[in-house]
């Protein structure tokens, strides 16, 4: 009876049964879906924890400069000078940001509008980093099928989705150009490779848009166009020239050149910069090689050439040379930008550039975030080196390439591990790739044993070595299916890692504080948005805040107010000023801030709650940056034997400097912690030096519930009689 | 034709003079209270007044129509009056409500404006009745000293008149003024005039003429902070899928005296009791029950203080603004909720869908300055129409939402200067057929077989120049 009625209930599903060609793209097109699914999703840890919010600092102008961007349209935007910030110089923002994030969300924004989706722009600014990270992975898989196989493409696509280094800056929330730029680098190199691997036009062609893209979203792109001339310079030395080279190279070079140049913060740039020259020196280096091969194409003398060719290169490095020279000197051509040299040598801008030095992601980077951030892909990627040299060709040249060089730049400074990530991952994949391939061939040929014995031969090292040992035993599959098993083993330990790391570390939007409370409840520290939307709702409309400089962003973009300096840096004397303004003592100070138009300075403060990161902690940059511009201002008068305190054993200038005064104003009576005298500093674990504060122009207006945001009005000067 | 247009013209006429009639005559001056009893609750900023009013037919006609007076300074503050009558004999009184309108009437002495309570029945020659009034006053608090610093208390001017405003004779008349506290600055004398505790008692007085007043000015201690909405806007969502969704958007002011120089956090949080008493600290909504997925939240993402307590009656919202609101500090935030569509929506016996909803602000003790409720109608609904128990401005907008294609229709009631009394309930009746419903879900099917009917299109027809 069974049988009769299961019959054609078989026959149907052997009509179903793919074929084995079928069967491998279903699967690979399932986990592609689930990847991408998986990248979205693992980045709303920081939505479900706290709430749909843009995050941290630069994101705050993002998304004010979206928001504008979607009231007033794009030529308002182009044309927008932000007179709410560097108070009284102002920004002119569409001259001086790169809009490629911002295009973005607006157009995700209007499709979806246009669609029916009324959502509101927030949410489309939220999630942009998680859509793009989402398609990143499917460009390393592209990325990993163009230099290995598909094998390698899966895996690359599955390290990256999950990736911490990557994931860092691109958590639902963290709306900044790095969400994007990171696609787009990665987009870029795949076209470029893609079109020096097949000589397409079209390829070239599609890596020129690439990277327009790229430079309209981030300054990053600046390693691209460093990366690629390099590449292209040693593919020529180790004699790997070729016309797809040519074609890929200089339709790129001309046509993202020229598309570049649209976008007005980088301008003339390419032409005009030292750090544009290489690729420009790589590309007329290419028409030379071009030229050369025709001419020894069209002479048969080899001797006769060997006399060209000498001449011929002596002429273009001298008119080369003396053109640069000549470019230099006419200040056509500007130097290496002190950003530039701070990359290459870590500790210039340590001695030149406080700015950058005082910003933490600018910092080396230490051992330990390289194994927070990359896990395991630190060890597989020298492994994944050495598949790559030992097949090499033009993409594994790229891809080693871009991984050395990256990796360099990720220990320069801690936020380009974001940059190295992707190669990290790709290469990682070409090794787990590998050797897991080589296994599963090792176990499956089994029956076959002339096979195994030439299979080994090209497998992984791990394997190769393994399997030599083992020649004529019988534990090799053991050995084998161990060894899968390791690998199993260390990659979900990956997984497990990756998640922990974004959820404990990489979800917290740092504008909302959480901690955990007595009884082990959440304790939100909600200060920051309760300061920024008391600024909004309850002081005049044209009122000036003076603050330090990292908290301009974020008092624009939610207290709609006013700044004297924010977080785009661009004027080092302005920031100064206000670091000369902080640092001062009050009477002092007043005449430097009613000279900008000060009404309110806001200072962050971590005392009641020993919230680390607060202006105190700061000061000392401060101090420097002040110092750097204003000699009166000098450190050694805020240390006591080069030791920074604020207790009573410190400096009188310190104690009495408007900092101080306004971060401890009326602190000296506040009760802090159980079985401590005081105005006890939790943060720094001390008790205050200096508790008799009196402020004599300026008046506290408000001090958030925590403490942790207190503004002060400066009061009008006094009537003379 | 003729006939019947000349016939509704005598009416008409012979209605006017009737109505000029009565007006000039009879109920101004055969109409007298014999007592009157008015009592102001100033406890809180929003200032109550029970009026009760003895009224005496001296006249022969009978009369159904009933004047209250108000001078213009009042008017513009009055949100509400309400006029009841008691009804039965001893102790199975019920109490009835009666119709009040605002009246124009051509010599009004001074500005002043007038209310007619019009009686159920008409009050023959010689009968008298027991009138309860009840009217709100918001706004009518002027505090002074206008500015205030953070541990002051709040001292404010309540200005009125000792004598009943009414274009009746009273015989005799009583006011006694409740204030919130027995800190009382000052108070004007009307002899006979007592305080005791937090009562003051104006009167009696016997036998004033109509439109006669004595003004006075009392001013005390009222701590308690003046919530005040300067504009809320309340959308109603219906979707028939099963929720209604409430959004309301709020600009909440301190109304009281106005902040003055430093705030100092270590004094609001070690001495709350002296240190910025008038403060508002918190606020309390009465949703209705089976409320779900509420939040609050502002322009800059949500605030954390909030607790919501749920039982089978009501829901609590306890809501904290960011900061305490000191006088004039302001604060805009939202608070939005889903709540099951059974509850409110039914079916009338015309095959018409109506809503059933209330009308005013949830906060408790709010003065709401401009309301505007929008009710958003499903998709493809029809003849919307509005039943309201107070005047409103309506019309009618569209509105676009998540896969909208014709857009929904709105309906948009405003009113200005509501009071928590005002929350009563409004119908929106409207048309709808079912099929409607399933026109986006049909929508979002149709749009992804396309998509895979494109994909396999794709993977099947050979795109390639070459060959």
């Amino acid at each position: 009876m069974t049988t009769v009625t299961n019959m054609p209930l078989s026959d149907l599903l052997k009509s179903f049964k793919l074929k084995t060609k079928q069967q491998e793209l279903l699967i690979r097109v399932s986990i592609l879906c689930l990847v991408y699914i998986l990248a979205f999703i693992t980045r709303l840890f920081s939505v479900l924890r706290y709430e749909s919010m843009i995050h941290e600092f630069d994101p705050y102008f993002n998304y004010r400069t979206t928001l504008y961007l979607t009231q007033n349209g794009f030529y308002d935007f182009w044309n927008w000078f932000d007179y709410e910030s560097w108070y009284p110089l102002g920004r002119i923002v569409g001259g001086t940001l790169y809009p490629g994030l911002m295009v973005t969300a607006v157009l995700i924004y209007r499709i979806l509008h246009f669609l029916r989706f009324a959502v509101h722009i927030r949410e489309v600014c939220v999630l942009t980093a998680p859509f793009f990270a989402s398609n990143t992975t499917l460009v390393a898989y592209f990325f990993g099928k163009e230099i290995w196989d598909t094998g390698a493409g899966l895996v690359a696509a599955i390290l990256i989705a999950i990736c911490p280094g990557y994931i860092s800056r691109s958590v639902a929330g963290s709306y900044d150009n790095e969400g994007v730029a990171i696609f787009a680098l990665l987009f870029t190199f795949y076209l470029f490779v893609k079109a020096v691997n097949t000589g397409s036009l079209a390829w070239s062609l599609a890596s020129a848009f690439g990277y327009f893209y790229m430079v309209s979203a981030w300054g990053g792109y600046v390693f691209i166009i460093n990366l690629i001339p390099l590449y292209v310079l040693v593919l020529l030395i180790t004699g790997r020239y070729s016309m797809r080279l040519y074609v890929a190279y200089n339709c790129m070079y001309v046509l993202g050149m020229l598309l570049a140049m649209q976008i007005r913060f980088v301008g003339f740039q390419h032409v005009q910069s030292g750090e544009h020259m290489a690729a420009m020196g790589v590309f007329f280096l290419m028409q030379v090689f071009y030229f050369l091969d025709w001419v020894k194409h069209m002479l048969s003398d080899t001797k006769l050439f060997q006399a060209f060719l000498r001449i011929t290169v002596t002429c273009a490095v001298v008119v080369g040379t003396i053109a640069l020279g000549l470019g230099m000197l006419s200040g056509y051509i500007s130097p290496w930008t002190g950003r530039f040299y701070s990359l290459l040598d870590p500790t210039y801008a340590k001695d030149h550039i406080p700015i950058i030095a005082s910003v933490s992601e600018h910092q080396p980077t230490a051992w330990s975030s390289f194994m927070f951030d990359y896990h395991i892909l630190l060890f597989l990627f020298p492994a994944g080196l050495y598949f790559c040299f030992k097949r090499l060709s033009d993409a594994t040249i790229f891809i080693v390439m871009y991984g050395l060089t990256s990796m360099y730049f990720a220990g320069v400074m801690v936020r380009l591990i974001l940059v190295a990530t992707p190669a990290v991952c790709l290469i990682s994949a070409i090794a787990v790739s590998a050797t897991v391939k080589n296994l599963t061939v090792l176990l499956r040929s089994k029956n076959k044993g002339v096979l195994t014995g030439s299979t080994k031969g090209s497998s992984s090292s791990r394997a190769s070595s393994k399997a030599l040992l083992d020649q004529s035993q019988p534990f090799q599959k053991n050995g084998a299916i161990a060894l899968l098993f390791g690998a199993f083993y260390l990659l979900s330990k990956y997984a497990t890692h990756c998640t922990w790391v974004t959820s404990e570390a990489y979800s917290s939007p740092s504008i909302v504080l959480a901690a955990r409370g007595a009884h082990g409840n959440r304790v939100i520290f909600d200060d920051y948005r309760e300061a920024y939307f008391w600024l909004r709702q309850n002081t005049p409309v044209d009122a000036k805040v003076m603050s330090w400089w990292d908290y301009g962003y974020q008092i624009t973009a939610m207290g709609n107010r006013t700044v004297i300096v924010d977080n785009n840096t661009w004027n080092n004397t302005h920031i100064a000023t206000v670091g000369r303004a902080l640092s001062s003592y009050e009477d002092e100070a007043i005449e430097i801030m009613r000279s900008l138009d000060v009404d309110y300075v806001l200072v962050v403060f971590g005392g009641v709650t020993g919230y680390s990161s607060d202006d105190i902690n700061k000061f000392l940059w401060m101090v420097r940056i002040g110092g750097g511009v204003f000699p009166v201002i000098k450190e050694p008068d805020y240390l006591v034997n080069g030791e920074y305190r604020v207790d009573k054993g410190a400096a009188p200038k310190m104690l009495n400097c408007l900092m101080y005064k306004l971060c401890y104003y009326r602190f000296g009576e506040m009760l802090t912690e159980y079985g401590k005298p005081p105005g006890y500093d939790r943060a720094r674990g001390v008790e205050i030096g200096n508790k008799d504060i009196k402020l004599e122009h300026l008046e506290e207006a408000f001090t958030t519930s925590n403490w942790i945001v207190r503004i002060y009005k400066v009061k009008p000067p006094n009537n003379r009689w | 034709m003729e006939a019947p247009i000349r016939a509704t013209h005598i009416l008409g006429f012979a209605l006017f003079f009737l109505l000029f009639f009565v007006c000039r005559s009879s109920p101004l001056h055969d109409l007298l209270i014999s007592s009157a009893e008015r009592r102001i609750d100033l406890t809180s900023h929003i200032v109550k007044v029970y009026l009760t009013l003895k009224v005496e037919n001296a006249g022969s006609s009978p009369t159904s129509e009933i004047l209250l007076a108000f001078p213009p300074t009042q008017v513009d503050h009055l949100a509400t009056v309400e006029a009841l009558v008691t009804k039965g004999k001893r102790k199975k009184t019920t109490l009835v409500r009666l119709d009040v309108k605002p009246t124009e009437l051509p010599d009004a002495p001074n500005g002043t404006k007038y209310f007619t309570i019009y009686l159920a029945n008409p009050l023959n020659s010689g009968e008298s009745t027991t009138l309860e009034v009840l009217y709100l006053f918001t706004h009518s608090l002027e505090p002074f000293p206008a500015e205030i610093g953070q541990s002051e208390s709040q001292l404010v001017y309540y200005r009125d008149s000792a004598l009943i405003l009414s274009p009746y004779h009273i015989k005799q008349q009583t006011t006694f003024i409740k204030t919130p506290s027995t800190k009382v600055e000052s108070f004007t004398r009307v002899e006979p005039t007592n305080r005791a505790g937090t009562e003051m008692k104006y009167g009696p007085y016997e036998d004033h003429p109509p439109y006669s007043s004595s003004p006075i000015l009392i001013h005390f201690e009222n701590n308690s902070p003046f919530p005040v909405v300067e504009e809320l806007v309340r959308e109603v969502e219906i979707s028939h899928w099963g929720n209604l969704q409430v959004t309301e958007q709020y600009t909440l002011v301190h109304g009281g005296a106005r902040h003055k120089g430093v705030f100092s956090r270590v004094e609001y949080q070690s001495r709350p009791t002296l240190s910025g008493t008038s403060s508002l600290r918190y606020l309390l909504a009465r949703l209705p029950p089976r409320v779900h997925s509420v939040y609050y939240r502002d322009e800059i993402g949500n605030i954390s203080s909030s607790h919501l307590r749920t039982d089978s009656r009501k829901s609590e919202l306890e809501i904290e603004p960011r900061y305490p609101l000191f006088g004039g500090w302001k604060a805009t935030f939202i608070i939005g909720y889903g709540l099951p569509l059974q509850d409110f929506l039914f079916e009338s016996s015309d095959d018409r869908r109506y809503l059933n909803f209330t009308f005013g602000c949830p906060l408790l003790e709010t003065v709401v300055d401009k309301l505007t409720v929008k009710v958003v109608l499903p998709e493809g609904s029809k003849d919307p129409s509005a039943v309201v128990p107070f005047p409103v401005e309506q019309h009618l907008e569209t509105k676009y939402s998540y896969l909208d294609v014709v857009g929904r229709t709105v309906v948009v009631m405003e009113k200005k200067n509501l009071v928590p009394s005002h929350n009563s309930h409004f119908q929106v009746h409207y048309t709808f057929k079912p099929i409607f419903m399933l026109a986006e879900p049909l929508m979002l099917a149709s749009a992804f077989f396309l998509f895979f009917v494109a994909c396999v299109a794709y993977l099947h027809i050979d795109l390639s120049i070459r060959k």
